[in-house]
């Protein structure tokens, strides 16, 4: 590896200027799920937008003044979807602002994030879905597109204004880290929503079921004396979402599931037609209760990492498309919320960065293709949720990731963007980086190798 | 000052005392012949030594224990150190201090050793990374009670001459007891068979991968016992939550004389303490011929000084 290499960033659009120049890609592995395209070739920018893609684009294919790259062999990609991105901001800058967040999305190739309404205040009507919008328009330098809060300051008692925060922005609606226990709130919202066609994205988790556990139920909570909380936590939650999904209609996303017992239920409720979707978090695709070692409170997480056959299951669903995303769940949490004791701490790890290349240990191991991966974190992202991008054709937004899926790196935390350093994969080995990360045509990311 | 005589030189290679996961057998035999010498030397007049003189040690107790926390402070007084009791209210620590910042603050004082009981499971080891003497668990949460476990078994000892072979019921609230842990881990590890008994609410999951056999009946679960083991039930547990009632409780798993014949003729029975009279154990047999609840809290002290003493050999300048 060059020592002299060196990282850097773009900054927020309004500050740039000059126009963005062209930029050539040939050479490149294209991956494009939207159309199951996994070929050698070029991609061409311009203006924002993808111009022309293909195996016809070689070198000598672009037009003048553009930056051409030859990008040997590695892989271009549309940029990753995040759908489960919490910010500290506003309310919580100390941990992560926008603007931090955004730079740590842009080192691991997420182009769009999706922050979940957990703020202070909530973002839970028109004027803050506009104010968050303002601030990363301002500060950000990937796309941001915020979830409105489905219950007033997420109390899930009264519903918010659903049709008036989509009109201003909103993609979706949950009501963030918390469920809705209320049965008959949850019908009224699915039958409201329906009418707008608004997506509800819940976090299927019984809270009293959760009870006071703070990890998976099992052995290795009961050796390491801690509470722990059983499977059916979920299932519990998701069957009756799942039933009243068919009562009221709405379209329904389980935002992070973790165990095996839900696929069987979600595979049911799709069998069925029902128009839901599930996602599930990098943490339960690639740890486990296991990992949670002596009392280490980074991965202490909602929901908790479960046992390796649910994890392995997990992985199954997602190489065949029964779960359709995967999120990072990114929760940036600082010293006085994680240097706890266990129990004590709080839930989250951060993700945006590591995100892609976590993901890319589970096409290393030969379990979920490359082009899977790709589908998950960014072509069916962008469709739940009806965005432009999370595609290579002509015409779309040039939204890109360009990463080398082999070369070998070591996580260190102090190294990473995020103001937070709560990572779960502290000192670990990854094989896979972001070299370049594109949106709108304007490069908010280089590893700095060329 | 009193000498030791006999006393064997102790090697016992851990810089704290956390959990009984982290000893092996030899670990745990040493340990107890270590707390037998120490044991006459407690019924003497003069029971002062020197071991731990110019040496500081802490109770920092999270957690209100007026046993355990004398019986350490005696245990290192008797061993010469100078020791301080701190007893932190979880008041105080949900006021904004955390554990480690109250770790630091110790740290800066230079104890040699710390004894920590604190109500959250894996505290101890946490504060054990971030100050440089040593530690010892006093218990954590739901976790471990090295100590207590160790005082159990040089109490069984003591009566039976081994530990290897014996059958051992442990009663009451497994769920939320670092004693049941703590003993399940030692007992396993010395080859006594260790069973659990207690109803299904109070029971953790996947007990029975911890090396337990495990009974719904304390019938079944004390039949031929060497030794039954009570536990307290905390009073927040005993109406509803986890139990209906005390009388249902004390009917079912309460330890009387007539559940007390089904166990061996010469079993003991033990109680961590406090107990709860009436409760899970009845008056009659925790003051009964077999009880060897009063034992217990004499081997405790000399436990202690053994684990200070074993830790005191590894402590720098030792």
């Amino acid at each position: 590896m060059p020592t002299d290499q060196k990282p850097t960033w773009g900054s927020p659009e309004r500050f740039e200027r000059e126009r963005v120049r062209p930029i050539g890609f040939h050479n490149v592995r294209l991956i494009d799920p939207a159309n199951g395209r996994d070929e050698t070739g070029g991609l061409l920018i311009d203006e924002g937008k993808i111009a022309d893609v293909g195996p016809h684009l070689t070198a000598d294919a672009f037009p003048e003044g553009a930056e051409v790259i030859d990008g040997g062999g590695n892989v271009l990609a549309p940029g990753l979807v995040d759908m489960q991105v919490f910010t500290g901001e506003p309310g919580y800058e100390h941990r992560e602002t926008i603007a931090s967040a955004s730079r740590a999305a842009a080192a691991g190739g997420v182009t769009t994030m999706i922050c979940m309404p957990d703020t202070n205040p909530v973002i839970h009507d028109v004027a803050m879905v506009d104010y968050v919008q303002r601030l990363a328009r301002d500060t950000a330098i990937v796309r941001l597109a915020p979830m409105g809060a489905l219950t007033r300051d997420l109390a899930g008692n009264e519903m918010t204004e659903i049709g008036l925060m989509s009109e201003a922005g909103a993609v979706a609606f949950t009501n963030g880290r918390k469920a809705i226990t209320n049965a008959q709130t949850m019908r009224r919202a699915l039958t409201y929503a329906r009418d707008f066609d608004a997506l509800i994205v819940h976090h299927a988790e019984d809270p009293d079921l959760v009870g006071e556990g703070v990890m998976h139920e099992g052995e290795t909570a009961t050796r390491l004396g801690l509470k722990g909380i059983p499977a059916e936590a979920e299932t519990v939650m998701l069957s009756r979402d799942l039933k009243l999904v068919g009562l009221a209609g709405g379209r329904y996303h389980a935002a992070q599931l973790s165990t095996a017992r839900a696929l069987t239920t979600l595979r049911r409720a799709k069998e069925r037609g029902l128009p839901v979707t599930a996602g599930v978090s990098i943490n339960n695709l690639t740890l486990n209760e296991n990992d949670i070692g002596t009392y280490r409170t980074f991965l202490k997480l909602s929901p908790p990492l479960r046992s390796e056959d649910d994890r392995m299951a997990l992985v199954g669903a997602l190489a065949d498309g029964l779960i359709d995303v995967i999120v990072s769940s990114h929760d940036p949490q600082d010293v006085e919320t994680k240097r706890h004791p266990f129990a004590d701490s709080e839930d989250g790890a951060i993700g945006l960065e590591t995100l892609l290349v976590a993901a890319l240990r589970l096409h290393h191991s030969g379990d979920v293709p490359l082009i899977r991966l790709i589908d998950a974190m960014s072509t069916r992202p962008a469709a739940i949720l009806g965005l432009e991008s999370g595609s290579l054709e002509a015409g779309r937004p040039a939204d890109l990731v360009f990463f080398d899926p082999d070369m070998p790196w070591i996580v260190n935390a102090e190294e990473l963007s995020s103001l937070s350093k709560n990572t779960p994969f502290e000192d670990a080995r990854m094989q896979g980086r972001v070299l370049r990360t594109i949106v709108a045509g304007r490069t908010v990311y280089d590893y700095g190798l060329h | 000052m009193a000498t030791l005589q006999d006393a064997p030189p102790i090697s016992f290679p851990h810089r704290h005392l956390l959990g009984i996961d982290q000893l092996s057998p030899f670990d745990i035999d040493a340990l107890l012949d270590l707390a037998d010498g120490f044991v006459e030397i407690n019924r003497r007049t003069e029971k002062k030594l020197a071991t731990l003189r110019g040496r500081t040690q802490i109770n920092l107790f999270f957690e209100a224990s007026t046993r355990t926390q004398s019986s350490f402070e005696l245990a290192g007084k008797r061993l010469g150190a100078d020791v301080m009791n701190m007893s932190v209210g979880s008041s105080s620590v949900k006021k904004g201090e955390t554990l480690l910042d109250t770790a630091m603050t110790l740290h800066a004082m230079h104890p040699d050793i710390i004894v920590v009981r604190h109500q959250s499971a894996g505290a101890v080891e946490l504060l054990a990374r971030k100050v440089g003497c040593s530690v010892v668990n006093a218990g954590d949460g739901a976790h471990e009670h090295p100590t207590q476990a160790l005082l159990d078994a040089l109490t069984i000892r003591r009566h039976k001459g081994r530990l290897q072979g014996l059958t051992v019921a442990i009663c009451g609230d497994i769920l939320h007891s670092r004693v049941a842990r703590s003993n399940i881990g030692l007992l396993n590890a010395v080859g006594a068979r260790v069973r659990v008994v207690a109803p299904s609410t109070l029971l953790p999951a996947a007990i029975d991968r911890l090396g337990v056999e495990v009974h719904g009946d304390i019938r079944s679960g004390i039949k031929d016992a060497d030794v039954v083991m009570m536990l307290r039930l905390q009073r927040e547990r005993m109406h509803g939550a986890f139990v209906p009632s005390v009388r249902e409780y004390f009917h079912y798993y309460g330890l009387d004389a007539a559940k007390l014949t089904l166990a061996k003729p010469d079993a003991l029975v033990m109680h961590p303490g406090p107990m709860n009279r009436g409760v899970e154990i009845a008056s009659d047999v925790a003051d009964g011929p077999q009880s060897v609840i009063r034992e217990q809290v004499e081997m405790g002290v000399a436990v202690r000084m053994a684990v200070l003493e074993a830790l005191a050999s590894n402590l720098p300048n030792a």
